[in-house]
């Protein structure tokens, strides 16, 4: 059982750096897998797989619609296709692909992709999408993943590879601090508990689970009982876990480094609200585009630093 | 030796299911799928070799792919045809609770279909991808994709027509429906597309020309696509006549997307010889 004073960080790197190491342990275990890009190679951290499959590497140029096609070819063929570009280009610029030739087509292809949300940083709102948790989590069978660290990121890229089915797999472009230990298992659509608490529940995924323990240290040393969880599956979600701990804590924090409608905050209070109704706070953009600037500036200027979470917790337990 | 007859004479019956598909359901587009009745027959009982008790993979096989989707009453009637599945669900063409959906799709599980189409433009960048699997897994047969000249305006095309030859991609042919028809009137009027030869070189394909409504020139022409192997993807430019076979429905693109009636069918079946039985309705 993991907690507060268990999670503490042991380095820093990239979760793109985590879908690197986790493909060529892919690739090693599965010959099928297949490593697909966008002219964006070098940002994939992937030179290890591509280097030792080169026949297992398929350059598409600039051109994402026909990347998802091919992947969906490929899938068709008995392939492992993992398409890999910004997750700007993975979803928004590709949404009828992926609607058609992959999800309603039932192919097997991972969509894994890097520089989501804010954090992205310099390259500013263009590129900073805030809204492909929502878009991808309506899509019917679709499986919805957002890693926290290096270590649950090499992990997931390991668990997506055998199952079967589409996954959409989100994760970031800055260097991170790694603190979910090395050998954590991980299990889609399981939620992780990482701390027990009584006062208030904060359900987290992304870059944001770390700020959500730094918060939840603060809130602990006030008083203030967290039950800290990692929902890094938002779909399937785990339901029983998010209404255990919400009937046990009446109070709810979501936290995401995504626009506050459709992603892990929608998840969550929609499964609530059928059957548990709690008080929720949500920690996430306030339905606005991005900026250029540092990644850490600009969770902070959005309302998605560890301060925004530790007043949303305490808002959430006011309302009780 | 291909008897052509024989081939002349699925094809007709082909083209009445497309018109009493289309009638049941008073819905769905004949115009594009008569024109291409010679083309799936042509393919499913003489050029490819593909296994009718259906699995997805297709190692080994033959693969067609339609992009198009909406031409899908000539794939389904060709299909049940070729076995793949019964002639009589032919009745269920776009009624509820049937395999047999308004545009073809992989959901409903009904085989012979390894994608879902209608969205326009996405079949050739699949096919590619089914022709570079083959080519990994040292699978000798060649993926056939079609899609309409209308269709072409779709910018994932180009992309795809870019990625084919890059790769190589010479187990892959393309086959683009030049009836010079699309929705809204003469693809001339809507959208020019130009030279599909000087385009379709330039990006690096083999170009190759048939009339796609004679039957013997059809089945020699993707025979000789099939067997070539020269580091190229051809680009067949298969002239066709929409609506080919019903007189009132040649030459137009009124009948793209519209269900005769009970009189204007019964005078286009009167046309087309019965010549493997009809479905029953």
């Amino acid at each position: 059982m993991l907690s507060l004073d268990k999670l503490q960080q042991t380095g820093k790197k990239a979760t793109r750096d985590g879908f690197g190491a986790g493909l060529k342990a892919a690739g090693d275990k599965h010959d099928n897998v297949i490593m697909l890009t966008a002219d964006l190679r070098g940002s994939m951290k992937s030179e290890d797989f591509i280097n030792t499959y080169p026949d297992r590497f398929i350059q598409c140029g600039i051109s994402e619609a026909n990347m998802m096609g091919v992947a969906a070819g490929l899938a068709t063929a008995g392939k492992i296709p993992m398409t890999t570009t910004f997750a700007n280009f993975s979803t928004g610029r590709v949404y009828d692909q992926i609607r058609q030739s992959i999800a309603y087509s039932d192919k097997n292809v991972k969509i894994c992709a890097s520089h989501a949300g804010l954090t992205l940083g310099e390259d500013g709102a263009t590129h900073q999408i805030l809204e492909d948790i929502g878009m991808m989590r309506m899509l019917p069978g679709m499986t919805v993943i957002n890693p926290c660290d290096y270590n649950q990121t090499k992990a997931a890229v390991q668990a997506i590879a055998e199952h079967h089915g589409p996954v959409y797999l989100r994760f970031g472009r800055p260097g991170w601090p790694i603190f979910i230990p090395e050998d954590q298992k991980f299990e889609i659509g399981k939620a992780l508990h990482l701390n027990e608490g009584s006062d208030v529940s904060i359900f987290a995924t992304g870059h944001l689970v770390w700020y959500a323990v730094e918060a939840a240290r603060e809130l602990e040393a006030e008083g203030i009982s967290v039950d800290l969880i990692n929902i890094h599956t938002i779909k399937p979600l785990d339901e029983a876990a998010v209404i255990a701990s919400a009937k046990k804590t009446g109070a709810v924090v979501s936290c995401e480094e995504h626009n506050k409608y459709g992603g892990l905050g929608s998840a969550i209070a929609e499964c609530l609200s059928k059957s548990a109704p709690t008080f929720q706070e949500f920690v996430a953009t306030d339905d606005t585009f991005g900026e250029s600037g540092k990644a850490t500036d600009l969770l902070d200027k959005y309302g998605l630093g560890i301060k925004d979470i530790v007043a949303a917790a305490k808002r959430a337990v006011a309302k009780k | 030796m291909a008897d052509i007859q024989e081939l002349q004479r699925i094809a007709s019956q082909v083209r009445r299911d497309i018109i009493r598909q289309v009638y049941l359901c008073q819905s769905g587009h004949p115009g594009g799928s008569l024109g291409n009745a010679d083309l799936l027959t042509a393919l499913y009982f003489e050029v490819m070799e593909n296994d009718p008790s259906f699995n997805m993979e297709g190692k080994g096989e033959d693969i067609f792919l339609l992009s198009n989707g909406h031409i899908s009453p000539v794939f389904y009637s060709v299909l049940a045809h070729r076995g793949y599945f019964p002639v009589k669900e032919l009745a269920t063409f776009r009624q509820i609770n049937s395999r047999v959906q308004g545009h073809p799709t992989t959901h409903e599980g009904l085989p012979g279909i390894r994608i879902a189409s209608g969205s326009l433009g996405q079949g050739p960048s699949v096919a590619c991808g089914m022709a570079l699997a083959k080519r990994m897994d040292g699978d000798d047969k060649t993926v056939f994709v079609l899609t309409g000249d209308g269709e072409q305006q779709e910018g994932q095309i180009w992309e795809a027509a870019l990625f084919a030859p890059h790769n190589k991609l010479d187990n892959l042919v393309l086959i683009i429906d030049d009836n010079g028809q699309q929705i809204d009137g003469p693809t001339e009027e809507v959208l020019k597309l130009g030279s599909f030869e000087d385009k379709y070189k330039a990006f690096g394909w083999d170009i190759m020309h048939m009339d796609g409504n004679d039957m013997a020139e059809t089945v020699k022409v993707l025979k000789e696509a099939k067997a070539k192997r020269n580091g190229k993807p051809t680009c067949i430019v298969m002239k066709t006549e929409m609506g080919k076979g019903v007189d009132y429905m040649e030459g137009t693109h009124k009948w793209h997307g519209k269900a005769p009636d009970d009189e204007l069918t019964e005078k286009a079946l009167a046309q087309l010889e019965e010549t493997l039985g009809d479905f029953p309705a």
